[in-house]
């Protein structure tokens, strides 16, 4: 299973910042490897982040996106205290699902 | 102790500040020669015998600020005669294929493949050609090089000798010394040549 | 005249991708994945390994047993155990031998970590390295063998090899040099060397890992067409101590992100 997410979540005005940093080789299928064969595809799919029950942020990610990706955005709604969960899947089915708390104010 | 090694500690003593530094230098150099010999491995071409220093090596490693006296020219003097220009006398070729092998940083690294050309890596130092903005500023810039200095017979034995054995110019150069250590072939540095001198070149644009 | 035309049409152009680089730069300080590696080295540093079974946890680092903040910043230094200057590497293959029983070759077995496979030794590397985030740059140089590590590192860093001919000095001894478009810190300069010395171990954006010092060291001779430098030789910490010497006084801000 790939490394826990490192997520950073916390109140800016009127919104919640967040920032996630994900381990995930995103490697592209393109590459070859040091015998000359392709290195298989490996990269996230999809990522969804929830609260309170709703989709705050849903993104359909390709090879382009570079390894460990980070993502940094914002959402209207949150309050300190409540949960985040961030998850992802990946094109080989593998998965990754972490939860964080909003913090600050 | 015999005679000489008396004189010596005598005049160290007397000099004591001066002394201790010259003797912990040539501890340093003794205990970094000893390093040298034991921290590296052989990989892929590159044997540890690239690591014995040969005389230009050894003198300039030895004085980082110049070499005293009259040495520097003894050194260029030494590094000229080993310049060999091309049997045919045709010192230059294509500038296409200079303007390549000037692009090219591949060549000697454990890593490389020893049976494919060297390039010369000639813009991780220079500013060449006038469309080329990813240079270095190692060294000078060569833009205009021929375009000032024109293409008589003098100037490509000085650009060919230069790119062979820069050292022959100035005495602990930076610049590898592409001909006398083999990086580059002779049709290799002929091609250069041309990149630096021909009216056409895009380093003359 | 065209000359006077071109000269300030490139100088605007090498301004404009100079501004985009540092703009690069800055965008790519924030989520830095030197994060990732840190997680990890914090947790091997606290993980039963070896016949031993014991963790790093009684390793000193300098600082005395089991003393992690601070002690990178004070590195490279003399350690009476083994009678030698050793770097935070070294030392780390040390205590995996002593405290937890590994073989010298097996602690020294993966260095750095490559794609689809972490290194331990990287880890730690980068955890040890964020616990002096923030502090001053002070290698000791009470110990005789600390001043000569320093002073043959110094020869090492000027002597001249290879086909190329080329000496560490050849690319880091002068002032406001670059090679394509990479800046080269002049290492004889103290705020280049402050800054350098800063900013490793770094991830490296191009390679996706987190490189140490000894990594960085063992690069630049490929480049320079020398041999392989044998991770933790006496050639590599000698060099890491002149460079932390060189760097002395500045402030630690590693593991950064680099291209």
């Amino acid at each position: 299973m790939a490394d826990a997410m490192r997520i950073r979540a916390n109140i800016v005005g009127d919104k919640v910042e967040v920032r996630v940093l994900m381990s995930h080789e995103m490697e592209t299928g393109q590459r070859r490897d040091a015998r000359g064969d392709i290195v298989p595809a490996h990269f996230i799919q999809n990522v969804t982040v929830t609260h309170a029950g709703k989709t705050v942020l849903s993104a359909q990610w390709g090879p382009a996106i570079s390894k460990n990706p980070f993502v940094h955005f914002r959402f209207k709604g949150g309050k300190p205290g409540e949960k985040l969960t961030i998850s992802w899947v990946d094109n080989q089915g593998d998965k990754r699902t972490d939860e964080a708390t909003i913090s600050g104010g | 102790m015999r005679p000489d090694a008396v004189a010596a500690a005598a005049l160290c003593a007397a000099m004591l500040f001066g002394c201790a530094t010259r003797a912990s230098d040539a501890e340093a150099e003794r205990a970094a020669l000893a390093m040298m010999k034991t921290s590296f491995k052989a990989q892929g071409q590159a044997g540890v015998d690239r690591l014995d220093q040969d005389e230009v090596q050894a003198l300039c490693s030895r004085h980082p600020n110049g070499l005293p006296g009259d040495l520097a020219e003894k050194l260029e003097k030494a590094q000229l005669a080993t310049i060999r220009y091309p049997a045919s006398g045709k010192l230059m070729g294509d500038w296409r294929e200079g303007e390549r092998i000037a692009q090219s940083g591949v060549g000697k690294q454990f890593n490389d493949d020893p049976s494919r050309p060297s390039g010369g890596n000639c813009y991780a130092c220079h500013r060449l050609s006038s469309q080329e903005l990813s240079f270095g500023t190692i060294g000078p810039s060569l833009y205009r090089f021929g375009k000032e200095r024109g293409t008589s017979d003098a100037i490509q034995r000085y650009a060919y000798g230069k790119i062979y054995n820069p050292e022959a110019f100035s005495a602990c150069s930076n610049m590898p010394r592409f001909g006398h250590n083999g990086i580059l072939t002779e049709q290799q540095i002929t091609h250069l040549v041309a990149l630096l001198l021909d009216p056409d070149s895009p380093v003359n644009k | 005249m065209a000359l006077a035309i071109a000269l300030p049409c490139l100088a605007r152009a090498q301004q404009d991708t100079q501004k985009e680089i540092e703009r690069y730069r800055e965008l790519l300080q924030d989520g830095n994945p030197s994060e990732l590696f840190e997680a990890r080295g914090a947790e091997h540093w606290k993980t039963k390994r070896g016949p031993k079974n014991a963790s790093l946890e009684r390793c000193d680092l300098g600082l005395s047993a089991g003393v992690v903040k601070g002690a990178y910043v004070q590195l490279p230094r003399y350690f009476a155990d083994t009678d030698k200057v050793q770097d935070l590497e070294s030392r780390l293959v040390s205590c995996m031998v002593a405290l937890q029983g590994l073989s010298s070759e097996e602690a020294k077995r993966r260095p750095y970590s490559g794609p689809g496979q972490p290194s331990v030794m990287t880890d730690l590397v980068a955890w040890i390295a964020s616990e002096s985030r923030g502090m001053r740059i002070a290698p000791p140089q009470s110990h005789p063998k600390e001043r000569l590590a320093y002073r043959a590192g110094e020869k090492i860093f000027y002597y001249r090899a290879g086909p190329h001919d080329f000496a560490c000095a050849t690319c880091h001894g002068e002032d406001n040099k670059r090679i394509r478009l990479q800046d080269l810190p002049n290492l004889t300069n103290a705020r280049d060397a402050q800054r350098a010395f800063g900013t490793w171990p770094a991830y490296r954006v191009s390679q996706g890992e987190v490189r140490s010092m000894q990594w960085r060291l063992y690069d630049c001779f490929r480049q320079q067409r020398f041999p392989e430098l044998e991770f933790t030789s006496d050639a590599a910490i000698a060099l890491i101590s002149f460079l932390a010497k060189q760097g002395e006084g500045g402030t630690f801000e590693a593991p950064a992100i680099k291209r």
